[in-house]
């Protein structure tokens, strides 16, 4: 029965991948995979000067209206949130068509109000919907004029077609300086 | 028939498992290539509004996020409070707080800085216009209101 010479035994390597999961599962714990995405607004620079032309003339002004009560006043008439869009768009594109609505694209205005007490959510909705309405008026130029949709332009190559979009369109969405109606 | 003769009683050899940590390591160079430490501490609830409408915002560095929701914790109240950081602050503090940011910067990329803000669904809007006219005070007119993807179909 003598001592047999043994080789020596491979390293057991199956716990390996326990201390593998053991940091892979601490990286999926503490870190995040969300790209920030958000709505961007340019808001206007504080000037001390009062604003200048303030009898605009009413009807190149898409009035939009959310009270604390979180419902629409477009234009003085009640509206819901999933007409809004339509009616910014046919207010941007009217051309002088509608005597109610904008006489050329250049001039249209968008003025938004809102209350102190209306929610976030919504403020988020009605300016989504608005900034649809300006994307949409955009492409749809923009496929008209050079067949390519707003997005797809280059901002290197298509910079003139750019700019030809943005003064056809130009985005006037401007918000009104806070009031208090309702209660918050 | 000594074709069907049966094995005297050897086992089935184990598995070879070797190669396991190599796929678990590679998941794990994945993930942390992929993804970014959670650098904040939340404070407030900040359950975000959906949108269509979304961009995606540029290069992180040039980003200031300001949190705006009802604390997580119920002993700090229910009212919506503003989170600069990893601390508590209130309106006014901002424009401090966006000043001393932009100063960490190089002089040139303070143009480009963007105020990320994040606001819970149920806020309203009366803080997040005082924190507008704060910003705007501070000349950092670039905002973007954070929200999710909504997803139309």
């Amino acid at each position: 029965m003598g001592s047999r010479r043994r080789d020596i035994p491979e390293i057991n390597a199956g716990s390996m991948a326990d201390i593998a999961f053991l940091l892979l599962v601490f990286f999926l714990v503490t870190t995040t995979m969300d790209i920030p995405t958000g709505l961007q607004v340019a808001l206007p620079p504080i000037s001390e000067e009062p604003p200048e032309d303030s009898k605009q003339k009413k009807r190149e002004v898409l009035e939009v209206l959310v009270n604390a009560a979180d419902q629409l006043l477009v234009e003085g008439s009640p509206l819901t949130i999933d007409r809004l869009q339509q009616k910014t768009i046919d207010h941007l594109t009217n051309e002088g068509k509608d005597p109610t609505l904008s006489t050329t694209s250049t001039a249209a205005i968008v003025s938004l109000k809102n209350d102190r007490g209306t929610s976030y959510d919504m403020y988020v909705q009605v300016y989504n919907e608005l900034t649809a309405a300006y994307n949409r008026v955009r492409d749809d130029y923009s496929m008209q004029e050079y067949g390519k949709s707003y997005k797809d332009l280059d901002p290197q190559r298509d910079k003139d077609k750019i700019k030809e979009v943005k003064k056809k369109y130009p985005r006037k969405l401007s918000e009104a300086e806070p009031v208090s109606i309702g209660s918050e | 028939m000594a074709k069907f003769k049966k094995d005297g009683g050897r086992a089935t050899p184990a598995i070879n498992t070797s190669a396991l940590p190599d796929i678990v390591f590679m998941l794990l160079f994945f993930f942390m290539v992929a993804t970014k430490m959670r650098d904040k501490e939340m404070k407030v609830k900040t359950q975000l509004p959906t949108a269509t409408e979304v961009e995606k915002l540029e290069k992180k560095s040039r980003l200031h996020y300001i949190f705006v929701g009802p604390p997580l914790n119920p002993e700090f109240g229910t009212s919506p409070r503003v989170q600069l950081d990893d601390a508590f602050a209130t309106v006014d503090d901002i424009q401090q707080y966006i000043t001393l940011k932009n100063g960490e910067k190089d002089e040139k990329e303070v143009p480009f800085m963007t105020t990320s803000l994040k606001a819970d669904k149920t806020v309203k809007m009366g803080i997040i216009t005082d924190i507008k006219q704060e910003l705007r005070q501070v000349n950092a007119l670039k905002l973007s209101y954070t929200a999710s993807k909504e997803v139309k179909d």
